[in-house]
């Protein structure tokens, strides 16, 4: 018998090699993207145009300026501030755009739609331009609700400073009502919405807060103002809810609800997540895990892990929407990757709380890592009957040769008591941080996963993104899409969907509920397609989208059914609605 | 009865009990004990599934190359410890899993490629890590803050730390290390005039610690002696310093350079350091390391010189 003879071991190691080299190969040429991955989708149904300059709108974001003694770390504390809203103040039918300011002096702007495709700014005039004044604040966003339900959308403006609140006097006029409301507080906020949380059918408040309330930042005592951990920080301002008592009046019942979360809280967003009749809260925190908030029958939040504990990143923002058509909303929460340093990734969380009490994370993919996202929606932009994701980018955009990331890396996995104190951060310069990164459109391919299509239509701005919102602009059955970016220009993007696709849309008007009809949820059922929208009292980041609702159906010719969900807690169902047009539906008075 | 015999019969106390663990035990304990705090505290690994990809290639791959190579299978506690080592250090893009497994076959598949006179040349995490990092950026990156910056983390891994590179008598190349980093790192900020707590800050996070206590220490691919030991970890702790003097400068590096210029100085200065040992030992004095196993654990005897286990492999 022959045994066989071993090679020897040069032959051996020789052997070894080819696999060993052949990895590092390998690796390299992942480096550039999974192999046979689909590059892109050959035709995504949509295209953006850039139509900033023929819709008239001229508006630059202006970031602020604050105490010299964080001077080293001012293009990071002052990089936030651009937002924008969707509201139709003077009740016309069209939908009218506000962009914040953040620097004193420079103006907020009111962009009436006028309804042939171009804007007027009249903020100045409405009176809600002038609020960014020194021993004020800078204004950091706006959102609209309807809280004396007269029928006129009242603006709520938070800042880095004292809170805002406007009435709409006559769908012309703003009047400062702060004082008599109860709501002049300092609160370094990033982010409120309304909700109405005791289904009383008037709108509460929630505000969050990033930096602590007692911290005025043209005015700093201590250079220790900063988070005290990148993952785990609990040393931010305290978030902070206020009940609508009526006749114009607002109490803080932060304390007894139990919502005043001390992460650094970006944005925060408010659905009947666990269906159970009342309106739940989600918190987006940087530098800390995401927060969910249960509703205990108006009476109490309490809070819950829900699968969010377990991946601790830094929330930018947070989307609500029915990611694959369950008949769920699911959320959106954006994150920081950079190539080499730090993969957060983003997160899709898919709303599992009635069947196993949690969320599941399934993002993967491209729409894992959209660089260092900021605001992001959900929307059918092509009318398919499925939700794309439209998601901006980039943090800071200075010198493009010069990279923070090496000098943040420095301070990032130290001890928290060092980069607690802002002296102890490397001196920003004039370094980029993330910057010049585009937007990123994620095309909904179902359970093939989804797709960025951004170059493909036409999204190719390379703004630091910061605000997201989505609104019918033209009332044509198709979703435009307005980003607020960071000390610079605002991009508005005219969507043309493919015609052969229908859509249905929804203008709800409460009655029972508040008027506005924040928080009410609509399900659209025709044939295999089961979707469920909500009427939106602020997500994303800094932003808020249209109130009225969107439905692609593609190919569908009818609606079999729509059950709203009204924040009353009453359902209505309708059979069989009219489609390719917006519907107004009245909630049915008691 | 003979010494030797009295010896065998006299019952051990505590003490030599616990000398007589074979090291390799105690550093797998270790480093899984940590592993699972992080993972309790901060839910480090991101991903159980990291963990399975990570040691499943680790430890296949170490049983398919050694029984290819040697013609037997060898302990496999030192792939279990790499592949604990990729877990913790190792976060790549997205829900990706190539760059954990890729990971765990260059760690030990370097083992047996790159050798010089029957040693390996590089820290096996360490080697997989920065190539990684060099080759494959856009989908990697190294453990930074996801230990939540917390002092608590820092004992844990300073005591944990302490007991392993006391016991296997490397700490002195882990002071060293950590001294010069503190001196070069000084001197740099006073000669770019910037400010000195940022620049020393970076030791201070579970990144460093795990670096100087279980990686730079690997006694395979230390070099012999004490007093060379110490010059090397001052040389790596200098190549670090001039990575991040170039980094201040801007200068056109790869990211991993800039990412992680410890790992890479490490990834530079190590295997130079003991190819020049090997060679200067020459082949008839170099103790025969018949196999992987072997080189995992050297005989007692050996450890003076050559300490017997590599924590970070």
């Amino acid at each position: 018998m022959v045994v066989p003879r071993r090679p020897s071991q040069t032959v051996r190691r020789a052997i070894i090699a080819v696999p060993f080299f052949a990895a590092i190969a390998l690796a390299f040429r992942l480096n550039s993207g999974p192999i046979g991955a689909p590059a892109d989708a050959a035709n995504p149904g949509f295209v953006l145009t850039d139509a900033t300059k023929a819709a008239g709108i001229t508006f630059v974001h202006k970031r602020p300026s604050f105490d010299p003694k964080i001077a080293n770390v001012e293009p990071h504390v002052a990089a936030l501030g651009a937002s924008v809203s969707v509201t139709d103040f003077d009740s016309d039918g069209w939908p009218d755009l506000y962009f914040t300011n953040s620097r004193f002096g420079e103006p907020n702007a009111l962009y009436r739609n006028k309804g042939d495709g171009t804007f007027e700014d009249v903020a100045a005039t409405a009176g809600v331009a002038d609020l960014n004044r020194p021993g004020e604040g800078v204004s950091m966003g706006g959102v609209w609700g309807d809280f004396d339900n007269d029928g006129r959308e009242d603006l709520l403006v938070y800042r880095y400073g004292y809170l805002a609140l406007l009435k709409n006097v006559d769908g012309k006029r703003f009047e400062d009502v702060t004082q008599a409301a109860g709501l002049h507080r300092w609160v370094n906020s990033n982010g409120a919405i309304w909700f109405d949380y005791d289904r009383d059918g008037l709108l509460d408040l929630y505000v969050t807060a990033y930096f602590r309330s007692d911290i005025d930042l043209w005015h700093v005592t201590t250079t220790r103002i900063m988070h005290n951990s990148f993952e785990y920080a609990d040393n931010g301002g305290k978030n902070l809810l206020f009940h609508n008592v009526g006749g114009g009046r607002f109490e803080d019942v932060t304390d007894k609800l139990g919502v005043g979360s001390t992460r650094w809280t970006l944005a925060a967003a408010s659905a009947d997540f666990d269906e159970d009749g009342w309106p739940d809260l989600y918190l987006a925190n940087d530098y800390g895990p995401e927060e969910l908030f249960l509703n205990d029958h108006g009476q109490r939040f309490v809070p819950v892990k829900a699968g969010l504990s377990s991946e601790s990143k830094s929330g930018m923002s947070v989307a609500l929407g029915d990611a694959f058509n369950r008949g769920r909303l699911d959320a959106f929460v954006t994150n920081i990757s950079e190539r080499g340093y730090l993969f957060q990734n983003n997160n899709l969380r898919l709303n599992r709380l009635v069947d196993s009490k949690r969320f599941v994370n399934v993002a993967e993919g491209a729409v894992a890592d959209a660089g260092w996202a900021w605001g992001a929606q959900f929307g059918d932009l092509n009318n398919d009957g499925m939700n794309e994701l439209f998601v901006a980018n980039g943090f800071i955009s200075a010198d493009r040769n010069t990279s923070y990331w090496y000098a943040m890396s420095k301070i990032a996995g130290a001890n928290g008591r060092l980069f607690e104190d802002a002296a102890t951060w490397p001196a920003f310069g004039n370094a980029s941080l993330s910057g010049y990164e585009r937007s990123r459109v994620y095309l909904n391919r179902g359970a093939a996963g989804w797709t960025d299509v951004a170059a493909r239509v036409g999204a190719t701005d390379t703004y630091d993104g910061r605000a997201v919102a989505l609104a019918d602009l033209g009332n044509r059955g198709v979703i435009d899409v307005i980003v607020a970016n960071q000390n610079q220009p605002v991009t508005l993007y005219r969507t043309t969907a493919d015609s052969a696709n229908h859509w249905v849309g929804f203008h709800l008007v409460g009655t029972r509920s508040n008027r506005s009809a924040i928080g009410a949820e609509v399900i659209v059922e025709s044939g295999d397609l089961k979707q469920r929208r909500i009427v939106d009292g602020g997500m994303g980041f800094a932003s808020q989208n249209d109130r009225r609702l969107h439905f692609g159906l593609g190919q569908r010719e009818w609606v079999d059914r729509v059950v709203i969900h009204w924040p009353s807690g009453t359902e209505q169902v309708l059979q069989h609605p009219l489609i390719d047009r917006m519907l107004t539906i009245t909630e049915a008075s008691r | 009865m003979t010494e030797l015999a009295a010896a065998a019969s006299t019952p051990l106390s505590w003490k030599d009990r616990a000398r007589r663990i074979d090291p390799r035990y105690l550093i797998a304990f270790l480093i899984t004990l940590v592993l699972v705090l992080a993972q309790l505290r901060y839910h480090i690994v991101g991903g159980y599934e990291r963990l399975a990809v990570a040691l499943l290639a680790c430890t296949a791959t170490e049983a398919l190359l050694s029984w290819f190579d040697r013609g037997k299978v060898v302990n496999l506690q030192s792939a279990y410890i790499s592949g604990i080592s990729l877990t913790l250090l190792e976060k790549p893009q997205g829900a990706a899993l190539w760059p954990i497994a890729l990971g765990g076959w260059l760690a030990i598949s370097s083992k047996y490629v790159l050798r010089y006179r029957e040693n390996h040349l590089w820290n096996p995490t360490n080697f997989a890590i920065v190539t990684l990092l060099l080759v494959a950026p856009e989908r990697i990156s190294v453990l930074s803050h996801q230990w939540g910056n917390d002092l608590a983390t820092n004992l844990v891994i300073w005591t944990f730390g302490l007991v392993i590179a006391s016991r296997v008598r490397v700490l002195h190349i882990t002071l060293t290390y950590v001294a010069s980093f503190f001196a070069l790192n000084t001197l740099r900020s006073l000669i770019l005039g910037q400010p000195i707590l940022p620049e020393i800050a970076p030791i201070t996070g579970p990144m460093y610690q795990l670096f100087v206590f279980f990686m730079i220490t690997d006694p395979r691919t230390v070099v012999r002696g004490r007093r060379p030991q110490m010059i090397v970890a001052v040389i790596i702790a200098l190549v670090e310093a001039m990575i991040r003097f170039a980094s201040d400068q801007g200068w056109p590096l790869p990211t991993a350079f800039n990412a992680a210029p410890a790992l890479v100085a490490l990834w530079l200065v190590g295997p130079v350091a003991k190819w020049i040992d090997l060679r200067r030992a020459g082949p008839r004095k170099l103790a025969p390391v018949p196999s992987p196993e072997a080189q995992v654990a050297p005989p007692v005897s050996a450890r003076e010189s050559s300490p017997a286990v590599s924590a970070v492999r």
